[in-house]
């Protein structure tokens, strides 16, 4: 396996597949953060959370074509505004659909994954019809485009970092509302007791319609982000759904350092084991993986986890 | 037994020359007659297909929901517009072609179940339709067992022929081994990484490019393929750059195509420097519009038709379509392919002098078309099409620069010896 390459060659590979690595880590962590919260804390299984960012990527298109014709001279930093729209976009999507949708099921955790996927189907369609089938190429500001030299062979892409960044200001940013701001206790405080919560004069409708609209919100905000990396079109949120629920339920639903431990390992493993074996093969592996350790950890696991 | 069809672009032609004028003229005298003269349905009609004295009624069947409605979309447009310059011509035999339009929605059982509602209950005379190879191959068995004939637009991996299928894009041998040539002579390729989306066309591609590039005496460095819908491409970039092939081969499709080439952009591989030099045969200008020009600037593409072809035919055939269509629209292989079949089913009726699908089907080898938008076309025994095979260059505004076509006609070989 490695006496094909040299000494010099293999430090070569394992800086950049550790690389390559840490770039697939920050996507996982991005895409998951937000079902992490509707799934792990309110235990909603959201099969729509592909078409909130993909909501988040038509967003950043059309302000893309916004800035393009009406102000060029912006349009380098328009993909941080586009970024602050799709979360607002994608939260009050969030939150309506909270509101008409989800509030009444959250006594029947199995029947969200039927009313999610419906809304995801039509989302799909909504999509189509709006913006045509056919997948919109974003135009992306230059200083986002290219990649930094190191050395012959590493170079370093600049998305890649950004998305990293991007990540680390949002995971932090949701360590610190869930567990040191006011609202977060409150959120824990509803997942742990609903009827308590409520003794206490906490507006429990409320607190599950901002956290259901803040997960839909970080999944437009990665959406946005993706559209650097991959395509935009009505059915590209299903290309992520599955990597998303994997990195959760593997994690643990419930908590939110168990989705970025579990995202780190099977994005090291993943790509790992695609420089060594092909793509497919690397992927069967991981999923093998994933399975043998959650038969012996099925904490993990779609527990379900009614709310009383 | 050449058989010519007429097209709209003779007419225009007219006016400038003499001798097309006089085409022209015998030719509208051909209407004249036919629209008064329609054969008897009873003659042209032994089968009890739905033709009446003044229509006959064909199937559409394609995706217009789900995945593959993003690639399906221009061929359904390519079709309803053939049949309207068809229509506004006079029709075929005298008879206005009306279609039946059914949603495969990117589900190979439903497109079994519509291609039997389109041949049992509605009895149409021909289908134009499907575009995914899983598709075709869930039909299949119905366009045969009630014998019906489907018009099959997408390029596509060979090993295949059947009676009820015209085949209007290349087999995988015309689409590839001009490529891999033009490669090696052009630009001096000795090694190949070959890519592709794992399922059955892009590995069947890529072994009948593995053998050619071998019997060739080069070599190829690396062979790999990613799930459909992979969107994760930096494990393979790293490859690439580790093992420096002069040409990475890529038949990478749908949403991971846009993955692909942002991601390879953004590692610094400039296409443009040909360094390595991408070759690709799943990127039509379609493709381009989600992928975006800047980041797939210089690479190839080899297929036998690109929206930029300079031609009088094509120029009329992409006014039409963006007359009907809208101005911004795009025209890819694929949609080009799809055009071709209801103008192929309209010479082979009118050779056969009637709709029945035996005749037609004994008709079809040899039909041409002479203004077809890739030029000149013709059916070979085999029923797929021979055409030449082009290559084209990407440039940021989505359009291919043709940097060259085959001299000669490239005969479809489904079954290529040695190659499987």
């Amino acid at each position: 396996m490695f006496s094909d390459y040299t000494s010099t060659e293999l430090v070569s590979i394992f800086a950049m597949q550790g690389f390559a690595g840490l770039i697939l880590f920050s996507v996982f962590v991005l895409m998951a953060l937000g079902l992490a919260i509707i799934f792990g804390q309110m235990g909603v299984i959201n099969m729509a959370h592909g078409e909130f960012m993909i909501l988040g990527a038509y967003v950043t298109y059309l302000l893309s074509n916004l800035f393009e014709t009406h102000m060029p001279a912006l349009f380098s930093i328009y993909f941080f505004v586009a970024m602050i729209v799709a979360f607002f976009a994608a939260g009050a999507l969030g939150a309506l659909v909270e509101w008409g949708l989800i509030r009444h099921l959250y006594r029947r955790p199995l029947d969200t994954l039927l009313a999610t996927w419906g809304l995801s189907l039509i989302l799909q369609q909504t999509y189509r019809t709006v913006f045509g089938a056919r997948e919109v190429g974003v135009s992306l500001p230059d200083w986002l485009m290219g990649s930094i030299p190191l050395t012959d062979i590493i170079e370093i892409p600049i998305n890649g970092l950004f998305v990293m960044g991007l990540t680390l200001t949002i995971a932090v940013s949701v360590y610190f509302l869930m567990f040191k701001s006011r609202w977060g206790g409150q959120v824990r405080a509803v997942v742990q007791n609903r009827p308590m919560a409520g003794a206490v004069g906490i507006n429990t409708e409320k607190t599950d319609r901002i956290t259901f609209a803040l997960g839909c919100g970080i999944a437009g905000v990665a959406g946005s982000a993706f559209t650097m990396i991959g395509s935009t079109g009505p059915s590209s949120g299903q290309l992520y759904i599955v990597d998303t629920f994997l990195v959760v339920v593997f994690g643990g639903a419930q908590s939110l350092l168990g989705t970025i431990a579990s995202a780190f390992t099977i994005s090291q493993a993943q790509s790992t084991m695609e420089f060594f074996l092909s793509g497919s093969m690397a992927k069967v592996l991981t999923l093998l993986t994933v399975v043998g350790i959650l038969m012996l950890r099925p904490q993990g696991l779609f527990a379900l986890k009614i709310r009383h | 037994m050449r058989f010519i069809p007429t097209l709209p672009t003779a007419a225009r032609a007219s006016r400038r020359k003499f001798i097309c004028w006089l085409a022209s003229f015998s030719a509208s005298i051909l209407f004249t007659s036919s629209s008064f003269a329609a054969p008897a349905t009873s003659e042209v009609n032994t089968t009890g297909l739905a033709v009446t004295d003044d229509t006959v009624t064909v199937g559409i069947l394609h995706s217009v929901t789900g995945t593959m409605a993003i690639s399906e979309t221009g061929s359904v447009q390519a079709e309803k517009l053939a049949i309207k310059q068809i229509n506004d011509m006079g029709g075929v035999l005298g008879r206005k072609i009306e279609y039946i339009q059914e949603d495969g929605a990117s589900d190979w059982p439903t497109f079994a179940e519509k291609a039997k509602k389109l041949l049992v209950n509605d009895k149409v005379a021909s289908v134009f339709g499907c575009w995914t190879s899983a598709s075709r191959k869930a039909v299949l068995p119905v366009f045969e067992q009630y014998n019906g004939m489907l018009y099959y637009p997408t390029f596509y991996e060979g090993l295949e022929q059947s009676p009820n299928v015209i085949y209007t894009g290349q087999e995988a041998t015309q689409q590839i081994l001009a490529g891999i040539d033009w490669v090696v002579e052009e630009k001096g390729a000795k090694s190949f990484y070959l890519l592709g989306s794992d399922y059955i066309w892009p590995r069947t591609s890529n072994k009948i490019a593995r053998k050619h590039i071998e019997k060739l005496g080069l070599k190829v460095v690396g062979e790999e393929y990613y799930p459909l819908g992979h969107t994760q491409f930096n494990s393979v970039i790293n490859k690439i750059k580790l093992r420096k092939p002069d040409v990475i081969y890529a038949i990478v499709v749908g949403g991971s195509n846009v993955a692909f080439y942002k991601q390879l952009k953004a590692a610094g591989i400039d296409m443009t420097k040909e360094k390595p030099l991408l070759l690709t045969i799943s990127v039509t200008e379609d493709e381009i519009r989600g992928i975006g020009g800047e980041n797939i600037e210089g690479a190839y593409a080899a297929m036998k038709y690109f929206q930029s072809l300079d031609n009088e035919n094509n120029k009329s055939f992409v006014k039409a379509f963006k007359e009907m269509w809208g101005e911004d629209i795009v025209v890819g292989d694929v949609t080009q392919a799809a055009y071709l079949g209801p103008w192929l089913w309209k010479a082979a009726v009118e050779k056969a002098g009637s709709f029945d699908i035996d005749k037609v089907r004994a008709a079809s080898p040899g039909i041409e078309l002479t203004t077809a938008p890739e030029g000149y076309v013709r059916i070979h025994e085999n029923h797929h099409l021979w055409s030449k095979t082009r290559i084209g260059r990407a440039k940021t505004d989505g359009q291919y620069e043709v940097v060259y076509e085959t001299e000669e006609l490239m005969e479809p070989d489904p079954f290529p010896k040695g190659y499987q």
